[in-house]
């Protein structure tokens, strides 16, 4: 990876949140990258991205509360050969400027960075208005666009790098800042487009993203102790562009996949996974879990997620009503396709 | 004396020849948002012929400065423009409209030379050129930018919010023009959506704001050198024009927003022009 030399240790990702840890990498790069410029709508402080501004005040642009006007600025911005990193929720990220970030920087394909934070129900008790379970489903139809979706603040800081490298935009979503650690350390081969598999497993594959890949990895844990299961577990990381061959070999190896995601069950990772699944035309026993195209409830985080059955909870049970399923693997699997 | 009236005789001649090419490619497409176009396109002569440091050789030219029609899709008339200064060879706009045509009406900056920034969407031109102006400060260079705003793009909120930023960071390096035609898709702006009073709107804003007459050349230059040499904050130059300026039956007509061109019309519109 080109942009090494930005050592997290475990210390530091357990006390940072990953909007944290992202303003502290971004401000690494800056040192470094005299082009980078950030820009924020009134959320400097809560997305982090105000670190990098209290030093570079020359190359940080608070625009108020006008997040239209936050992505055009950013397109112009790179326009003029800088590469802009721009932080918001990611309600407003993907909604509001919905248009701004699809018309002026995909579109134009401007090397532009966008770190969405507050995404999924990770601001639970801010109610819908502060959800982002779309914004998935929305930017990964942007054509040019990378999505990328960390699943701790040690994959934010190597998402924050590795983004750099792509010359385009990339969405990040990352979340309130209260997400478990996955990663003891950055040294796992983080690459963008290539998932991670985080446990082996030949009975079931669990794919998750984000916050989920936490709950999957205990939910594996646990299903082995307790039910001598063996469960994969993938991080898929990128969203988009989507890492074909771990989710076939996945088919062939288990036949049996679910997805988990904080989101709405509409368009977002578990839809991903099945167009790959899908156009294959190869079959498997295939769940999709996440918010079941409602608006969450309020409340906590962790409790939101137990409520939707995307924590670790949720995730068991639901790998044990797949694995009951009666889903016959079929011996002429190669004359399928 | 900012201009003198053999480049204004000049400068009308391109612009006339301008608006009689415009009035060809609308023929050849089947259709263009022509009204729009021939309203601003005194502004864009004197702009590209006078103005403007470029080097139609040389499109990416780092110093050069940068035009961004935020009204896009007056593109029938940006294309032209282009062509006429050399950009790229006029007889391509021959394929303008055309399935796989690089020239659609709003133009996209990826397939067209001398296109600073894609536009078409209303109310984006002016958030992206507050964006070229910070850059230019931010990586120390001189060149300036330059933004054309329909009267009726105005109405979105998008606008406004740039107009705040350009005025807090003081952007001296980014003049903008509003083509004040009057009118919009279903009618007279003032009936459509009430913009009036348009120029204390931006001098609110905090922008140093000129209404000037844009269809005279002395006054386009005397605003234009104003602006130019203004660096304490951004300048807002609302020049009141014609829609369809230069053909009969275009003038001051709605209708005329987007239209396309039988051979009659384009003989008149020609004659009209002085031509044929």
């Amino acid at each position: 990876m080109s942009e090494g030399g930005v050592a997290w240790t475990v210390y530091d990702a357990d006390k940072m949140t990953q909007r944290e840890i992202y303003g502290a990498v971004l401000s690494e790069l800056g040192d470094r990258h005299p082009e980078i410029v950030g820009l924020s709508a009134d959320l400097a402080k809560s997305t982090k991205i105000g670190v990098f501004g209290d030093k570079f005040p020359d190359r940080f642009f608070n625009v108020g509360i006008a997040e239209q006007n936050l992505f055009g600025m950013a397109a112009g911005l790179a326009k003029a050969g800088l590469v802009p990193f721009v932080s918001t929720f990611s309600a407003f990220a993907s909604m509001r400027a919905c248009e701004f970030l699809r018309t002026d920087i995909c579109y134009q394909n401007l090397n532009c960075k966008i770190i969405a934070t507050h995404g999924g129900t990770s601001f639970g008790q801010a109610g819908s208005t502060h959800h982002s379970t779309e914004d998935i489903s929305i930017v990964r139809a942007f054509a040019n666009l990378t999505v990328i979706v960390p699943a701790d603040a040690i994959e934010t800081a190597n998402a924050v790098r590795a983004c750099m490298d792509v010359d385009g935009p990339v969405y990040i979503r990352i979340g309130r800042g209260f997400e478990p650690r996955v990663y003891e350390s950055e040294d796992y081969g983080f690459e963008i487009g290539k998932a991670v598999e985080m446990c082996p497993g030949t009975d079931i594959t669990v794919i998750g993203t984000g916050v989920s890949v936490y709950h999957a990895v205990e939910a594996a844990k646990l299903l082995k102790e307790d039910d001598g299961l063996s469960v994969r577990v993938i991080n898929l990381h990128t969203i988009k562009p989507i890492d074909e061959e771990i989710i076939l070999k996945a088919v062939e190896d288990t036949r049996r996949i679910v997805t988990f995601e904080d989101h709405n069950v509409i368009g977002g990772l578990g839809t991903a996974v099945a167009d790959v699944i899908a156009a294959s035309g190869k079959g498997c026993a295939f769940e999709k879990v996440g918010l079941p195209d409602v608006y969450s409830i309020i409340g906590y985080p962790e409790d939101i997620q137990n409520y939707y059955g995307i924590d670790c909870d949720g995730i068991m049970a639901k790998v044990r009503e797949v694995m009951g399923r009666d889903f016959e693997a079929d011996e002429d699997w190669e004359d399928e396709v | 004396m900012a201009i003198t009236d053999q480049e204004i005789a000049e400068l009308k001649e391109v612009a006339r020849k301008n608006r009689i090419d415009t009035i060809d490619v609308t023929g050849w497409a089947g259709g263009a948002h022509i009204g729009g176009a021939l309203s601003m396109m005194d502004i864009l002569t004197i702009l590209y012929w006078k103005y403007l440091k470029i080097d139609p050789s040389n499109p990416d030219w780092p110093e050069r400065d940068r035009f961004v029609l935020s009204k896009g899709h007056g593109g029938v008339g940006h294309a032209v423009v282009l062509a006429n200064k050399g950009y790229y060879d006029p007889a391509i706009l021959r394929d303008f409209n055309k399935t796989g045509s690089a020239f659609g009406m709003h133009l996209d900056g990826n397939k067209v030379a001398g296109v600073d920034v894609s536009t078409g969407s209303m109310g984006h031109g002016l958030p992206m050129s507050v964006g070229l102006a910070l850059g230019a400060r931010c990586k120390g260079e001189d060149w300036l930018t330059y933004v054309m705003l329909g009267d009726g793009e105005c109405d979105e909120g998008s606008c406004w919010e740039a107009a705040m930023a350009a005025a807090h960071y003081k952007t001296g390096n980014l003049i903008g023009f509003v083509d004040r035609n009057h009118m919009m898709i279903d009618g007279p702006t003032e009936s459509v959506m009430s913009l009036e009073p348009f120029a204390d709107k931006w001098r609110a804003f905090g922008w140093e704001t000129r209404e000037i007459d844009g269809h005279d050349y002395t006054q386009l230059a005397t605003a234009i050198e104003f602006a130019q040499g203004y660096t304490d904050g951004p300048v807002m130059i609302v020049a009141n024009t014609v829609k369809g300026k230069g053909v009969s039956y275009m003038e001051n007509d709605p209708a005329w927003h987007y239209g396309g061109l039988s051979a009659e019309l384009i003989r008149q519109a020609k004659s009209d022009l002085g031509e044929g």
